[in-house]
C-alpha cells in the first residue's frame, strides 16, 4: 500500500464507486435530484424487503405444511429475488447482479452456521443431562446390561454406567501415539530444515509426508492391525513372550501415529523455518556445535509454535474412531494395560452405544450416554484447540529489543 | 580443561602446555563431532522412518489382501472380488459426489464472505467459528446425522419421491428413518465444508490488492471485481481445495457408518441401500476372523480406497504446483 493513502482500504471496506444497492444515502428526502445519489436506493429498502419476504414466506410455507425450515427457505429465496427485481427496476442491471451475489454469499455463510448450531444444540440438549448423572465419569460399563437400561427408561431410575474406561483408554492411546509421533516428526522436520540442502531425499520426504496426510483413517487402522499381527508372529516364532492377539491399545497408538506424524512434521517444519538465520549464525560464530545450536537456540525459539502444532495434532487424533475400532476393539471394563487386551476409546464408545445399544429395545439410556460422551469429546477437542492458541500466543518469542 | 593462565608452571614449559591445551581442545572437539554425527544421524533416521512406514503401509496392505484375489483351492478369483468391490466403489463415489455438489458452492461463498464481505474486524473470529466445524469429531457428525438430520429429512424424501419420482434418483420406496446415502452425503458435505473453506479463504486473501483496486477504480461493482480479479487468481486454489475435500469425503468412515443403513447398490438416493468402502470396513472388520478370506477382502478394498484417495490428493497437489509459477501478480 502506498503511504499517501490515509487509510489502507481493505477489500471488505471498499465499496465500488457506484456503491452497492443497499447503501445508505447521505441525503434523505429529495435526494434523487442529486447526481451523486440518483443511482442509490434508500437505506430502508433492505429491511423492508426482508420483512415482506418473511411474511410472504410464512404464508407460502403454511400453504403446504408450516415448518421453520420451509419458512427459512421461502424467505431466503423471496428476499434474494425481490431485492434483485427492485434493484433491477430502480437502478440498473449491474448493481442488481452485484446485490444478488452479495445476498447469496451472505446466505452461504448463514447456511454454513446452521449445521454447527444444530450439532452443538443436539449434543448439549441430550448430553448435558447424561453428563450430570452421578458416576458418569467414575464408572465403566461393567455389569450394565439391558435390564438395567430397560428399568431406567421405563421407571425413570437414574441411567447407570459411564465413560471411565473410555476416558482412560483414549488418554493412554493418545499419549502413546504422541510419544511415538513427536520424536519422529520433530527429528524429521529438523532434518528437513537444518540438515538437508533440498536434496532428493528431502524432496522425497516432503512428498511422502504430503501423501501421508491423505491416508484415510480407516486405512491407517488396517495398517496398524496388519503390522502388529506380522510383528507378533515374527516375534513369537523367535520365541519372544508376546501376546497372541494383535488387538490392544499399542496397536491403535501405532495406527494413530501414522495419522499424527505428517501433521507434526508439517507444523514443526513451518515453525523451524521461521527461526531467523541470524540466530543460528550468531551461535556458530561463538563456536557452538550445530547439534547444540539446534537444541539450545533453534528449538527454544520455535518451542511455542511446536507445542501448539503438537497440541493441534493431538486434537486431531483424539477424535478418530475408525483406526481405534479396528485395532483396539471395545470392552466394557477398564483396561490400564496398553499391551494386553482390548481397550475402549471415547469415540469408539460413542459409536458402539449408538450402533449397538446395550438394550436394543430400550435404547434411550444408551443414546443418552453416547451424547454425553460426545459432549465430553467435543469439550476435550475444543479445549485442546484453545490450549494450542494460548500456547502459541503466550510463549511466542519476545519481539522487544530486536 | 586447563588453560595457560591457571597453570602454575606456565612459564617453565610453554611448549608442553600448549601441547596439552591442543590435546584437550581436540578431545572436546571429538566429543562435539560425535554429538553432531549422532544428532544428524538421528534426524536422518527419523526421515527415513517415515518413508519406511509408508512403504510398509503399501506392503502390508498388498500382502494381506492377496487372499481376496487368490485362494489356494479356487485359484485366481479376481472376478469375484471385483463383483464385491465395484458397488462399494460406486457407493463411495456417489456419497462423495453429493457431498462435493452441496459443499462447494457454500464453501466458496463462506470463503468469499470471510475474505471480502465480512467486516474486517470480525473476519478472524468468523474464521475461528468455521474452524470449529472442522474440530468436531466425525463420530459426533455421524450421531447427528443418524438421530437428527435423518429423521428431519424424511418428509423431504417423501416429497421428492411424490413429485420427482420419475427420475431414477428419487424412485424406490423413500426411507422411513432417513438413513440413506443422500443423508450421508449431506453429513459428509458439512464435514468437508471447513476444509474447502479454509483453502479457498487462504487463496482469496492472497489476491493481489493492486488487481482488486484496479478493478474497483475502473468502476466495477464488488461482484465484478471478484469475478475479474479474485476468481481468475484463485482458480487453481479452489480446485485443489475441492480435491482435498474430496479426499477427505472418500475416506470418511464413522459418519457414513452411523448414518447409512447399508445395502445393495441402488440408483435411488432416498431409499436405504448402497454402502461405502470405509463404512463396510468399519462395520465388517471387528467381526472378521483374523487371517480369513473375509479379512483379506476388507483389507483389499482398503487398498482400493487408499489408491483412489492417493490419486485424488496427488492430482490436487499437481494442480497447485502447476499453477504456482503463473498464479502470482506478474
Amino acid at each position: 500500500m502506498s503511504p499517501t493513502e490515509p487509510k489502507t482500504p481493505t477489500p471488505a471496506s471498499v465499496e465500488g464507486p457506484a456503491g452497492p444497492a443497499g447503501q445508505r444515502s447521505p441525503k434523505r428526502g429529495p435526494g434523487r435530484g442529486s447526481s451523486l445519489t440518483q443511482n442509490t436506493m434508500p437505506w430502508w429498502i433492505g429491511p423492508v424487503v426482508l420483512a415482506a419476504a418473511a411474511v410472504l414466506g410464512a404464508a407460502l410455507s403454511s400453504l403446504i405444511t408450516f415448518s421453520l425450515a420451509l419458512w427459512f427457505i421461502f424467505t431466503a429465496v423471496l428476499y434474494v429475488l425481490i431485492s434483485y427485481v427492485i434493484t433491477r427496476l430502480r437502478v440498473n442491471r449491474r448493481k442488481a447482479t452485484d446485490g444478488f451475489w452479495r445476498n447469496l454469499v451472505y446466505l452461504a455463510f448463514i447456511i454454513a452456521l446452521l449445521p454447527l448450531v444444530s450439532v452443538i444444540w443436539s449434543v448439549t440438549s441430550v448430553g448435558l443431562p447424561g453428563l450430570l448423572e452421578p458416576g458418569f465419569f467414575a464408572s465403566d460399563m461393567q455389569g450394565i446390561d439391558g435390564s438395567i437400561d430397560q428399568q431406567s427408561q421405563e421407571e425413570g431410575t437414574p441411567v447407570l454406567g459411564g465413560i471411565r474406561h473410555a476416558l482412560i483408554g483414549s488418554l493412554l492411546i493418545t499419549i502413546a501415539a504422541t510419544l511415538i509421533s513427536v520424536p519422529i516428526g520433530l527429528m524429521t522436520s529438523i532434518y528437513l530444515v537444518e540438515y538437508s540442502r533440498g536434496g532428493t531425499l528431502a524432496r522425497a520426504i516432503t512428498f511422502f509426508v504430503d501423501v501421508m496426510t491423505g491416508i484415510p483413517s480407516i486405512v491407517a487402522g488396517l495398517f496398524g492391525g496388519a503390522a502388529m499381527a506380522w510383528f507378533l508372529s515374527v516375534g513369537s516364532s523367535m520365541g519372544l513372550p508376546l501376546p497372541s492377539r494383535s488387538t490392544m491399545g499399542i496397536t491403535a497408538a501405532i495406527a494413530l501415529s501414522v495419522l499424527m506424524i505428517p501433521v507434526v512434521v508439517r507444523t514443526t517444519e513451518e515453525m523451524l523455518r521461521v527461526v531467523p538465520n541470524e540466530l543460528r549464525e550468531a551461535s556458530y560464530a561463538l563456536g557452538v556445535r550445530k547439534w547444540r545450536t539446534i537444541l539450545k537456540v533453534v528449538i527454544p525459539t520455535a518451542i511455542s509454535g511446536i507445542a501448539a502444532g503438537v497440541t493441534l495434532a493431538i486434537a486431531r487424533v483424539i477424535g478418530e474412531t475408525a483406526p481405534i475400532l479396528v485395532t483396539a476393539g471395545f470392552v466394557v471394563s477398564t483396561n490400564w494395560n496398553l499391551v494386553q487386551g482390548w481397550m475402549t476409546a471415547l469415540p469408539v464408545y460413542i459409536f458402539r452405544q449408538f450402533q449397538n445399544p446395550t438394550s436394543p429395545n430400550f435404547s434411550d439410556p444408551s443414546h443418552q450416554r453416547a451424547w454425553a460422551a460426545a459432549l465430553v469429546l467435543i469439550l476435550i477437542v475444543m479445549l485442546l484447540n484453545l490450549t494450542a492458541r494460548i500456547i502459541a500466543k503466550v510463549f511466542a518469542p519476545k519481539k522487544t529489543g530486536r | 580443561m586447563s588453560s595457560p593462565g591457571d597453570s602454575p608452571s606456565s612459564t617453565a614449559e610453554p611448549a608442553e602446555t600448549s601441547a596439552s591445551q591442543k590435546r584437550s581442545l581436540a578431545e572436546g572437539d571429538s566429543r562435539g563431532v560425535f554429538g553432531d554425527r549422532l544428532f544428524s544421524t538421528l534426524a536422518l533416521l527419523a526421515g527415513v522412518a517415515i518413508l519406511v512406514t509408508l512403504a510398509f503401509v503399501a506392503l502390508f496392505l498388498t500382502v494381506n489382501s492377496t487372499g481376496a484375489i487368490y485362494q489356494d483351492e479356487e485359484g485366481l478369483i479376481l472376478g469375484a472380488f471385483l463383483e464385491y468391490a465395484y458397488p462399494l466403489v460406486v457407493g463411495t463415489l456417489i456419497a462423495s459426489l453429493i457431498a462435493l455438489i452441496l459443499a462447494t458452492p457454500v464453501a466458496v461463498g463462506v470463503a468469499l464472505y470471510i475474505s471480502h464481505f465480512a467486516p474486517p474486524r470480525l473476519s478472524k473470529t468468523i474464521g475461528y467459528v468455521i474452524d470449529l466445524l472442522a474440530a468436531i469429531p466425525s463420530v459426533v457428525y455421524g450421531a447427528w446425522g443418524m438421530s437428527f438430520l435423518g429423521p428431519a429429512l424424511v418428509p423431504v424424501y417423501a416429497w421428492l419421491h411424490e413429485n420427482l419420482g420419475f427420475i431414477p434418483l428419487f424412485a424406490g420406496t423413500p426411507s422411513q428413518t432417513g438413513r440413506t446415502i443422500l443423508t450421508a452425503g449431506v453429513v459428509l458435505g458439512v464435514m468437508i465444508l471447513p476444509i474447502i473453506t479454509s483453502v479457498c479463504r487462504e487463496i482469496f486473501i492472497q489476491t493481489p490488492k493492486l488487481h482488486e483496486e484496479a478493478a474497483l477504480a475502473l468502476g466495477a461493482t464488488r461482484w465484478e471485481m471478484i469475478r475479474m480479479s479474485v476468481f481468475p487468481f484463485a482458480r487453481a486454489g479452489i480446485i485443489s481445495g475441492i480435491m482435498l475435500g474430496l479426499g477427505r469425503a472418500l475416506g470418511e468412515t464413522m459418519a457414513v457408518a452411523l448414518v447409512l443403513s447399508p445395502g445393495l447398490l441402488t440408483a435411488s438416493l432416498i431409499s436405504s441401500g448402497n454402502s461405502t468402502i470405509p463404512a463396510e470396513i468399519a462395520l465388517g472388520f471387528p467381526e472378521a476372523p483374523p487371517g480369513s478370506e473375509r479379512q483379506a477382502q476388507l483389507i483389499a478394498i482398503g487398498l482400493v480406497l487408499f489408491i483412489i484417495t492417493l490419486i485424488v490428493n496427488m492430482t490436487a497437489r499437481w494442480i497447485v504446483s502447476r499453477h504456482k509459477e503463473f498464479s502470482g501478480a506478474n
